[in-house]
């Protein structure tokens, strides 16, 4: 006899228990809740609880008019393993469900068995498009915790990176969107310019990517001699390039009709799904947390907080293209002002003695081996802190119960958050438009499964 | 230190948070209402949902009134017009912690608790869709509790030949 558990071509049931992720996926409209398809037609304004019926939105679509089908989640436009659920009829899209969790990799779990000097190897990969600004908000909360003041120096250069970083993002953007438009010159240019930064990051830090530059404490080395040169460099050849783009896509009317008015949102819906960043600000909201919430010494230098109007694909597109220009104003500023002194705190509880010390000094040597093995201790209780990622408002939970290790780490990621924009961005567009969508939205898988 | 909008409910105990304008620690029955008054108070945004597992710190400092369960849900709310944040930190319970889903004032809370439903196993009342979000749909356990042996279960991999 057949073992009843093997799949055969009569017992088709067995092959979907095998293959199916159950509930996490897009159901049946008659086997969807009101709220939960109203969320999935994108009904954002009109949860107010039980006043959406099924019936009531589309009312005369019946289940097998429509056809569910899964994009994803390896599919080159995803950026990442996404997997969306559209229902289509025919060209249109009538729902949408994100199903994430391909790449978890528990790194918040992980995050509670690092020391808090490993935790910064550790959130630099959530977000592997802005590892600089990652680990600043992991390093701000413990520096918060910890009460400890970092040096002006360290603080310029924070921000120096973490704008060159910023540039580098969007560059990637650009190029990723390019890319998806069908402009693969863009997708050459783009990452070509971001090769430059990735370059004075290698010098700087030793590493292109998932640097663990900016430690708790400051940063883990000073910039490497002539680096005003470079980044000046840097400067005056991306800004010229961003007028390039401008011709090669701000006007052309290709990539026009598939961005502009394609895929609108209103402020209170942007408010109301908790999105942060170029997606928030396309809508008109001015709500930059490096502006409205200073932090480091934004409150010290020049920029324009870049907003939008309409809140579509095509404002979304220019506010990050203009962040590239603003960004490069941040950074000359930060050559022009840069202070002397430490790069690093030189409080020897969080900051390991310099290397020619621990020959001579018994307690550099003392405090170098605790360090490395122990880590340092953090005052118990718990902090919330934000910075603005090319993405949004990214925000670090620590509780700490005293001990070398954070108790608990959480990372408000703000792909995560604006992932859930899709459903009300894609609902009505046609099957192309999706591509656009997703790639507005720049969600970065890394950062939403953690 | 801001004050509590006129609308909250009476008796929420509040005090210094780091990093934050007002710490506020509702019970289970106020959360809702308490989160309902700081919305109607300017209040736009739910920045944050995310649960800790308290296991091994019952005893922790908390100011005088709240009771301390071993799971804590821990919102966070921002203004845009006063430029002001206010956490929430809500007992959640021992055994069976639940509280009210915010769905119904913040629609984008929906992905934040389905993740702290799936890691941490809080429930939360009146969510629309609570099923896990980031583990597979059949995975045993909430990883992020502290009774969860990391390492304890091989990681699960469909058509994986299993344990030998």
């Amino acid at each position: 006899m057949t073992d009843p558990t093997i799949r055969t071509a009569d017992r088709p049931d067995l092959l979907t228990a095998e293959t199916s992720e159950g509930a996490q996926e897009l159901q049946l409209r008659s086997e969807t809740s009101a709220n939960e398809l109203g969320r999935e037609v994108g009904a954002v304004l009109r949860l107010d609880g039980l006043t959406l019926d099924p019936e009531s939105v589309d009312f005369d679509r019946k289940d097998d008019e429509t056809m569910i089908i899964n994009m994803g989640p390896s599919h080159p436009s995803t950026h990442g393993v996404l997997r969306l659920m559209l229902e289509l009829d025919g060209e249109f899209v009538l729902r949408t469900k994100p199903v994430i969790g391909y790449l978890h990799t528990g790194m918040e779990k992980t995050g509670e068995e690092l020391s808090y000097v490993q935790g910064a190897t550790n959130v630099t990969r959530m977000d592997y498009l802005s590892p600089v600004i990652n680990e600043l908000g992991y390093s701000m909360a413990v520096e918060k915790l910890l009460g400890i003041e970092v040096p002006a120096r360290a603080v310029w250069i924070r921000m120096l990176m973490s704008e060159l970083n910023r540039i580098s993002s969007h560059l990637v953007w650009m190029a990723t969107n390019g890319m998806d438009l069908g402009a693969s010159s863009m997708m050459i240019y783009g990452l070509r310019e971001r090769e430059l930064i990735l370059a004075f990051f290698e010098k700087t830090a030793g590493l292109r990517m998932n640097l663990n530059y900016v430690r708790p404490g400051g940063v883990a080395a000073d910039l490497p001699d002539g680096w005003q040169d470079d980044v000046l460099v840097i400067c005056d050849t991306i800004f010229a390039r961003t007028f390039e783009y401008d011709e090669l896509l701000t006007g052309q009317p290709i990539f026009r009709q598939r961005m502009v008015g394609v895929a609108p949102m209103t402020a209170e819906e942007a408010l109301a799904l908790g999105v942060t960043g170029p997606l928030l600000r396309s809508t008109g909201v001015p709500w930059d947390l490096r502006r409205t919430m200073p932090y480091l010494a934004y409150d010290e230098v020049d920029f324009d907080v870049i907003v939008g109007t309409y809140g579509d694909n095509f404002d979304r597109y220019a506010i990050r293209l203009n962040e590239i220009r603003e960004s490069i104003r941040i950074v000359r500023q930060c050559i022009e002002k840069m202070p002397a002194g430490d790069y690093r705190s030189q409080d020897p509880k969080v900051t390991p003695p310099p290397r020619a010390r621990i020959g001579e000094s018994m307690e550099a040597l003392i405090h170098h081996f605790k360090l490395f093995t122990e880590g340092f201790h953090v005052p118990a209780g718990e902090v919330y802190s934000a910075v603005e990622s090319p993405r949004g408002e990214l925000g670090c939970y620590l509780v700490s119960d005293g001990g070398p290790k954070p108790y608990r780490i959480h990372v408000r990621a703000p792909s995560f958050v604006n992932l859930q924009a899709v459903s009300l961005l894609m609902r009505g567009g046609s099957m192309s438009d999706t591509i656009t969508v997703i790639s507005t939205i720049d969600p970065i898988m890394g950062e939403v499964d953690r | 230190m801001i004050a509590l909008p006129p609308t909250a409910p009476p008796g929420v105990i509040t005090s210094d948070g780091l990093a934050t304008d007002l710490l506020c620690f509702p019970t289970r029955e106020q959360y809702f209402a308490l989160v309902e008054s700081f919305k109607n108070d300017g209040f736009e945004m739910c920045v944050d949902v995310c649960a800790v597992d308290y296991l091994e710190h019952a005893e922790r400092a908390l100011p005088d009134g709240v009771v301390a369960t071993r799971f804590e849900v821990v919102t966070n709310l921002l203004s845009l017009s006063k430029r002001l944040r206010v956490r929430i930190r809500v007992q959640a319970g021992t055994d069976e912690p639940e509280v009210d889903s915010l769905f119904g004032l913040y629609p984008g809370t929906e992905a934040l608790e389905r993740e702290a439903f799936d890691l941490m196993g809080v429930l939360f009342t009146n969510h629309p869709d609570l099923t896990r979000i980031l583990m597979p749909e059949e995975w045993e356990g909430h990883p992020l509790r502290k009774d969860y042996g990391s390492g304890r279960v091989p990681v699960q991999f469909k058509e994986s030949p299993g344990p030998r």
